[in-house]
């Protein structure tokens, strides 16, 4: 398991002066699940993006440090995975061509292809990996990002919304990773179903953007 | 490893063109149409190489206005804008799109270029050399601004109409520049004469790319 | 060459010129300030990027405003004295084209600001633009006049060297009359600009009350 720190301090990000989200301070270690809660509109979707290194913040500061090594922001990349609403596959492709790319472009090695293999089985998308993903229903397409979440074992799992479009067996595929990832790194999750918040060890709520 | 991973990037934009060719044949049947609305204008007349010259480089810079914001505009369209930006270092999803623009503009131009000197008769390139040589140079100059361009329109609102708006003022010496090494060409001149106007394409180009990669990570990364 | 004023405020007769002389008050001055407001525009953009405060923002669009309209009026006069010297409104000559160039900049950099709904990032977007546009100034000063020989007068195919103002031809009255108008133009740019910041920064701050309640 990777040793891995995240401080989160008086994080602030307006949007046209008003303010989404306002002084969330925060601190995560390795082996540690960290559930952010709050309604619609709460600006969950918001911090996420911040924490992930995608938005910058108005205001406040992240670190990360990822074995002793301090991570610049807001290069996360390489340590994030994350499955959100906003960030979908390439649908022109096919799910075995999407995560060979990303294979690819993280420079992953050769292992990749197994790792692949195995995350589409788990995932119950393997006879599916050769069909253009824009022929996937939102469920086999929501069970794809996380295959693609966890291709390269990410010290950090970030999932806004793990339940969203998934069915039973879907959504037991995601419990299962989400406490594997507790065991070899950190996660951090935004929901608001409460069968997930027991996989959470710290829960952080959100009201109009504050604690 | 940025140029590996560029290099995938710039894969990934050309096989996603062929698999879907929404932008390729829409930016054929541009290119068509707006050939055969010069050779219908033309008629019988007789315009002069100097005025060609400049309708040629009129059409490609429509092209490019057309196909080179796509790949872009398209990330940000179908959401995988935030996949990318998680996936790769944001050197690489430059130069990855600057190549793929690069190579799309050539090919049109190209096609553009044949299709003047086939079809229109008055069009009579006497220094091949210059010719062809402003074609490639000035197809590096447009793709230059153009993809630095299409990365901040992307992040805009109005993303059709905002793209020649912000590009002509930039790309103006540029085409003036083509234009003048276009009529040198027509006229016959030795290749040395266009000697100045390479130099201010490929100096327009250098500098573009550069400026370019310093905001680049500005416009990408919010 | 000429016959020397005998009053100060005589304005000395050129033959040729006569009258129109007069343009040059306003147009050189004014196509200076609308040069001054871009270049400042452009470096409160820099600014606004590297500190992310936006008050540089602020300062951006406000020198932008007026650099937009004293370039309309940079352009309009430049015409005027185009039709009466040379013949007609427009001769690509390629001061006259610059610009005009210049002009569509500023008309590019209100779009693309008209166009982001989000504070920061049109703060950010257009930062950058100004930046890009402003790379290629070099290069629209530098080729224009190879490309195009120039009318305007200082341009290379001006036989009288580099225009009237360089070359000091000018009486001395009238000298003093044009420093005059240049330093009476950038005070006055600097004034509205002023002006137009602190303008801006009140409508901020009421727009930031009204957004909390």
């Amino acid at each position: 398991m990777k040793k891995l720190t995240f401080k989160s301090e008086n994080i602030t990000k307006l949007y046209n002066r008003r303010k989404i989200i306002e002084n969330v301070t925060f601190s995560l270690s390795e082996g540690v699940s960290f559930a952010i809660t709050g309604k619609n509109g709460s600006g969950k979707s918001t911090l996420i993006k911040v924490l992930c290194g995608v938005l910058s913040p108005t205001k406040g500061s992240l670190e990360l440090k990822v074995d002793g090594t301090l991570i610049p922001y807001p290069d996360y990349y390489p340590h994030i995975g994350l499955v959100s609403p906003y960030l979908n596959m390439y649908e022109e492709f096919t799910a075995e061509e999407n995560l060979s790319f990303m294979a690819r472009v993280r420079n992953l090695g050769p292992d990749a292809g197994e790792r692949g293999e195995m995350l589409l089985k788990e995932f119950g998308i393997f006879e599916h990996r050769k069909k253009e993903v824009r022929f996937y229903s939102s469920g086999m397409k929501q069970r794809l990002k996380y295959c693609a979440a966890l291709l390269h074992q990410p010290a950090l799992l970030v999932l806004d919304e793990p339940s969203s479009n998934l069915d039973q067996y879907g959504i037991e595929a995601v419990r299962k990773f989400m406490v594997l990832q507790k065991q070899h790194g950190t996660l951090i999750f935004a929901t608001n179903d409460r069968d997930d918040l027991q996989y959470a060890d710290t829960v952080y709520s959100i009201e109009n953007g504050k604690n | 490893m940025i140029a590996a991973t560029a290099y995938h990037i710039f894969i990934k934009e050309f096989v996603s063109e062929f698999r879907t060719r929404y932008a390729l044949n829409a930016l054929l049947m541009f290119v068509v149409t707006t050939l055969s609305i010069i050779l219908f204008s033309i008629g019988q007349e007789s315009p002069s190489p100097d005025v060609l010259s400049g309708t040629l480089w009129i059409v490609i810079f429509f092209s490019a206005m057309s196909g080179l914001s796509r790949t872009f505009v398209a990330e940000e369209e179908r959401g995988t804008s935030l996949t990318l930006r998680l996936l790769a270092h944001s050197s690489s999803v430059y130069i990855g799109k600057l190549i793929y623009n690069f190579i799309l503009i050539l090919v049109l131009s190209f096609i553009i270029a044949a299709a003047y000197l086939l079809f229109i008769n008055e069009f009579s390139v006497k220094t091949y050399e210059i010719f062809w040589l402003t074609i490639l140079l000035g197809s590096a100059g447009l793709a230059s601004a153009s993809t630095i361009l299409a990365a901040i329109i992307a992040k805009a609102n109005t993303k059709g109409t905002l793209f020649p708006v912000l590009a002509f003022p930039v790309l103006l010496p540029l085409l003036l520049t083509c234009i003048n090494a276009t009529k040198l060409a027509t006229e016959g001149a030795f290749l040395t004469e266009a000697l100045k106007e390479f130099q201010i394409l490929l100096s327009f180009t250098i500098v573009m790319i550069t400026t370019s990669m310093l905001v680049f990570d500005f416009v990408w990364k919010d | 060459m000429v016959k020397s004023p005998t009053t100060w405020y005589e304005f000395p007769f050129i033959p040729g010129l006569e009258e129109k002389a007069r343009n040059i008050i306003f147009h050189v001055p004014i196509s200076w300030s609308t040069v001054v407001a871009f270049i400042m525009s452009t470096i409160y953009g820099i600014l606004y990027l590297k500190k992310k405060d936006i008050d540089y923002d602020l300062r951006s669009v406000s020198s932008a405003s007026l650099g937009l309209l004293l370039c309309v009026l940079a352009t309009v006069t430049g015409a005027i004295w185009a039709k009466f010297n040379w013949g007609s409104f427009w001769n690509w000559d390629p001061r006259q084209t610059s610009i005009f160039i210049l002009l569509l900049i500023y008309g590019a950099y209100f779009v693309l600001r008209s166009a982001v709904e989000e504070e920061e990032r049109r703060a950010t977007l257009s930062s950058v633009y100004s930046i890009i546009a402003g790379v290629t100034v070099p290069f629209f000063i530098f080729v224009m006049p190879r490309i195009m020989s120039g009318l305007h007068p200082g341009s290379l195919g001006d036989e009288q060297g580099k225009g009237p103002v360089l070359e000091f031809k000018m009486a001395t009255n009238m000298l003093m009359v044009f420093f005059g108008a240049l330093i009476g133009f950038t005070v006055l740019y600097f004034w509205m600009y002023s002006l137009k910041v602190r303008q801006m920064r009140v409508e901020r701050q009421l727009q930031q009350i009204t957004d909390t309640q």
